[in-house]
């Protein structure tokens, strides 16, 4: 573009928004992009200068909703992984399995396998992104290492050069099987109502299978690797139990027909705050039990269980806030669907002191178990001799009106709403993201650190950290914002006294 | 000798082209080693004061992705066009919006009412929604100003390069990378991809008909699609004559049509003009009832044609975007 063009271009975005300025005093936002570069806190202490509010903002806007409209719905598994380029596979299938849905079509059992062992190689590398370079720090080098070794360079440090390398190459290797069927990894292209678009060649079976026998050894590794960084560590073990990482609130997993941990299908299974089972329903039926509050200080919404009514950032037997992601989906279900990670499972509850599990910090834990169950399964199905058939789509022929998909992203219960009219064009989309549900939640852990961390007007220097911490564990997805490589967030933390002045401001960029 | 200094920074996008970053593995490694990243928000501990404390021009590169959106992005882009050597747009939202670009077919105003107000699972009956100031006790808070429109990374700043796709691929990354160091760069205002069409590079290019000839269009899902021929000659919409090569074919690959996300070779303008004209040209239908039917098997031709780039096309955005009273969008 010339710059003469540029600056008329420029020039009238400016005026438009002084307009709009002019207009309203105070001018509500819209929600059209995702990404903002920051999370905000704000803290508002009382006159005794202790915590009375934190508040985390997200900037988090979807117009992916409305931009849905319009669009054939065959393209929505391509368009809403654009949602998350970090997570798209679960937005690629939850969309495609909407559209399953949708045209009241099954896929076939091979391109069922397909897709399952598509998503588990998914939550495998995913997982494995977390545990070794996002979260993981915090764990594998320490909570209280200095910030400059609290990354990949500190983990590498920790577990040695060799060990990274495998882990690159491992999610590398994993990668690229989901490249061989999504045509790439980032933005894959497999889903169809029915089916997948492309099946398995048996001469490409022996690698894929020796690549799933390897991810098992991995993940035996990694759980091998926790336990003797972190639960040999008594100081670990007492900060994932200590009260300021615990809440007591409901959780959400999908469970197979045992009621078993699924990632790719199932009945969505709420317990309460105490483990009893609440509901267990369908997918098509989440607007009984899902529904979203609106705060005016953050782009995002709160989802809260919909029978028991909004009841506020609150915990306790009264809570109608739920958890999702990994320790909601251990504390959800009755147990994993294969044996090791059942043994680890098992082991997980009774460390912790049985079910359910309210300390947020176990998701990592959680994900180590979880990170099992999915190599398990892409054994079991490239194992199974119908993962090479070549019957992978059926072609629908109802009419389209209505479909919903649901599937455990490694962050949460993922929901995709659609309708169309008969030619099959979005005339409704509605998408609860995996973090979405876990909103209410994480405001409530960003408020409890700070309380405990302020006393006094004393803020303590791992502030930054420790509120880190506290949200890092839900391995959040705000707009991927969050998504910093080294177990960094662009954070800023603003403090007030009780006069309401900025007392102080701690900035992580 | 000092290593050159680069920044990687991203605004209206998914992340997807930070992941493709991180996806040249082991290729990471020499990455780092023979440059210096100095900025990147998501993978790194650095503040943008650091950056407005470089000299003009201090930074080699930077690889900047995603569209702009907000007040503050557009800041940033200003900042590093200032501070940088070469600005390379990185990815197809920077390189021409992308799609989040296809929120220009829609005010701010529905996106609002629908996420807030109307959406199914929504209960707010006092129709409450984020404010950009919110008081609580004397304390303002604070969200971010939006745009009316998504444009792209040059209808902001001056860009020199550009490295197309959704994402990028690591090998054209790499490429793209090697070429910078090296210092054997084409001439301002390149791709870094090569300047053929998709096809050239289509493992399904020979099963490509000389005159294709179009009786109907088939959608992919109601049609079994044949792994090994040209989608154009299965009656199914492939962008890939009027796409940029550089990915390989990865989609074709994967059994489904080119979408067009590496943007138009150099010598076509408009990417989706130029594919509907092509398109039309072929369509088999004579008289206008039969032409209709034959365009019925494209049902969205905006969301097909620009998926990727509607904001850098000659359409831009939808004409009558309502806008608040008393302003005038651009």
């Amino acid at each position: 573009m010339n710059p003469a063009t540029q600056e008329v271009w420029n020039e009238a975005q400016k005026r438009a928004v002084a307009a709009a300025h002019a207009e309203r005093r105070r001018v509500t936002i819209d929600p059209i992009t995702r990404l903002e570069g920051h999370g905000k806190i704000d803290i508002l202490l009382d006159g005794a200068g202790d915590v009375e509010h934190a508040y985390l903002q997200i900037p988090e806007l979807r117009g992916f909703e409305v931009f849905s409209l319009g669009r054939p719905a065959e393209d929505m598994p391509q368009i809403t992984s654009r949602i998350c380029g970090v997570c798209p596979t679960a937005h690629h299938m939850a969309a495609t399995k909407a559209l399953d849905d949708l045209y009241q079509v099954e896929p076939t059992p091979t391109a069922r396998k397909i897709r399952e062992l598509v998503y588990n190689a998914f939550v495998f590398e995913d997982h494995a992104l977390h545990v070794y370079i996002l979260g993981g720090p915090d764990f594998i080098v320490g909570p209280q290492a200095p910030a400059a070794e609290r990354n990949i360079v500190g983990v590498i440090g920790k577990v040695g050069v060799e060990v990274a390398k495998q882990v690159i190459a491992m999610r590398r290797r994993v990668r690229e099987l989901i490249s061989y069927f999504g045509g790439k990894v980032i933005h894959p292209v497999l889903g169809l109502p029915g089916g997948v678009a492309k099946g398995l060649n048996p001469a490409d079976l022996p690698k894929f299978k020796q690549l799933a026998k390897e991810a098992l050894d991995f993940a035996l590794f990694t759980n091998q690797v926790f336990h003797d960084l972190v639960l040999k560590n008594p100081d670990y073990v007492n900060l994932i139990t200590s009260d300021t990482f615990t809440h007591r609130t409901c959780y959400m997993g999908l469970v197979d027909s045992a009621n078993k941990m699924n990632f790719y299908d199932g009945q969505i299974r709420v317990v309460d705050a105490k483990g009893k089972e609440y509901a267990k329903f369908a997918a098509q039926r989440y607007r009984e039990f899902v529904a979203e509050h609106v705060e005016p200080w953050s782009y995002m919404k709160f989802c809260y269980i919909k029978p028991l009514g909004w009841q506020g950032f609150t915990e306790g037997p009264k809570s109608s806030v739920y958890a999702v992601a990994p320790l909601a989906r251990l504390n959800a279900a009755d147990g994993m669907a294969t044996p090791c990670a059942q043994r680890a499972c098992d082991e997980f509850f009774s460390t912790l002191g049985g079910k359910p599990v309210h300390h947020t910090l176990a998701n990592h834990w959680a994900r180590v178990v979880e990170i099992i169950q999915a190599a398990e399964t892409m054994v079991a199905l490239l194992d199974d001799p119908g993962i090479t058939g070549t019957d992978i789509r059926t072609i629908p022929s109802k009419k389209p009106t209505v479909g919903v998909g649901v599937v455990e992203a490694p962050r949460g219960t993922l929901f995709h709403h659609y309708e169309t009219d008969e030619r099959g064009l979005i005339t409704k989309a509605n998408l609860i993201v995996a973090t979405q549900n876990n909103a209410a939640r994480i405001a409530m852990s960003v408020e409890k650190a700070a309380k405990g961390l302020i006393k006094k007007r004393n803020v303590s220097e791992g502030l930054l950290n420790m509120v880190e911490m506290a949200f890092r564990a839900y391995d959040p997805c705000f707009g991927c914002a969050t998504h910093s490589l080294p177990g960094h967030l662009p954070l800023r933390v603003n403090i007030y006294g009780e006069d309401r002045r900025l007392v102080r401001q701690l900035v992580q960029e | 000798m000092s290593k050159p200094k680069i920044a990687i920074y991203w605004c209206a996008s998914c992340g997807g082209c930070e992941e493709a970053v991180v996806d040249l593995a082991e290729g990471i490694l020499g990455l780092v080693e023979a440059v210096d990243i100095v900025f990147w928000p998501v993978a790194m501990d650095f503040k943008k004061s650091d950056v407005a404390a470089l000299p003009d021009k201090g930074l080699a590169a930077t690889l900047l992705n995603g569209a702009i959106r907000t007040s503050e992005q557009e800041e940033m882009a200003h900042l590093l066009r200032r501070k940088s050597q070469y600005l390379i747009a990185y990815g197809a939202c920077a390189c021409s919006g992308g799609i989040p670009g296809l929120a220009n077919l829609y005010s701010r105003e529905q996106v609002l009412r629908y996420v807030y107000e109307d959406a199914p699972s929504v209960a707010n009956e006092s129709k409450t929604r984020p404010q950009l100031e919110f008081r609580d006790d004397g304390q303002t808070l604070e969200l971010p100003e939006i745009r009316n429109v998504v444009r792209s990374l040059d209808q902001v700043v001056d860009v020199d390069y550009y490295i197309p796709g959704c994402p990028p691929t690591p090998r054209i990354t790499q490429a793209a990378i090697d070429a910078l160091l090296s210092g054997k760069l084409p001439a301002k205002g390149s791709v870094l991809a090569p300047d053929l069409a998709l096809c050239s590079e289509c493992p399904r290019r020979d099963t490509k008909p000389a005159d294709l000839s179009f009786a109907h269009f088939s959608r992919p899902h109601e049609i079994m699609l044949d792994p090994a021929k040209c989608m154009l000659a299965q009656g199914v919409v492939c962008m890939g004559p009027a796409t940029r090569a550089g990915c390989e074919a990865v989609c074709p690959a994967g059994n489904m049509p080119c979408t067009g996300c590496f943007g138009p070779t150099s010598r076509v303008r408009d990417q989706g003009a130029k594919m509907l004209s092509s398109l039309c040209a072929n369509i088999a239908a004579k008289d206008d009832a039969d032409i209709d039917r034959v365009l019925d098997g494209i049902p969205d031709p905006v969301g097909t044609f620009y998926r990727y780039g509607l904001p850098e096309s000659l359409l831009r955005r939808k004409a009558d975007l309502a806008t608040p009273a008393g302003t005038s969008a651009p």
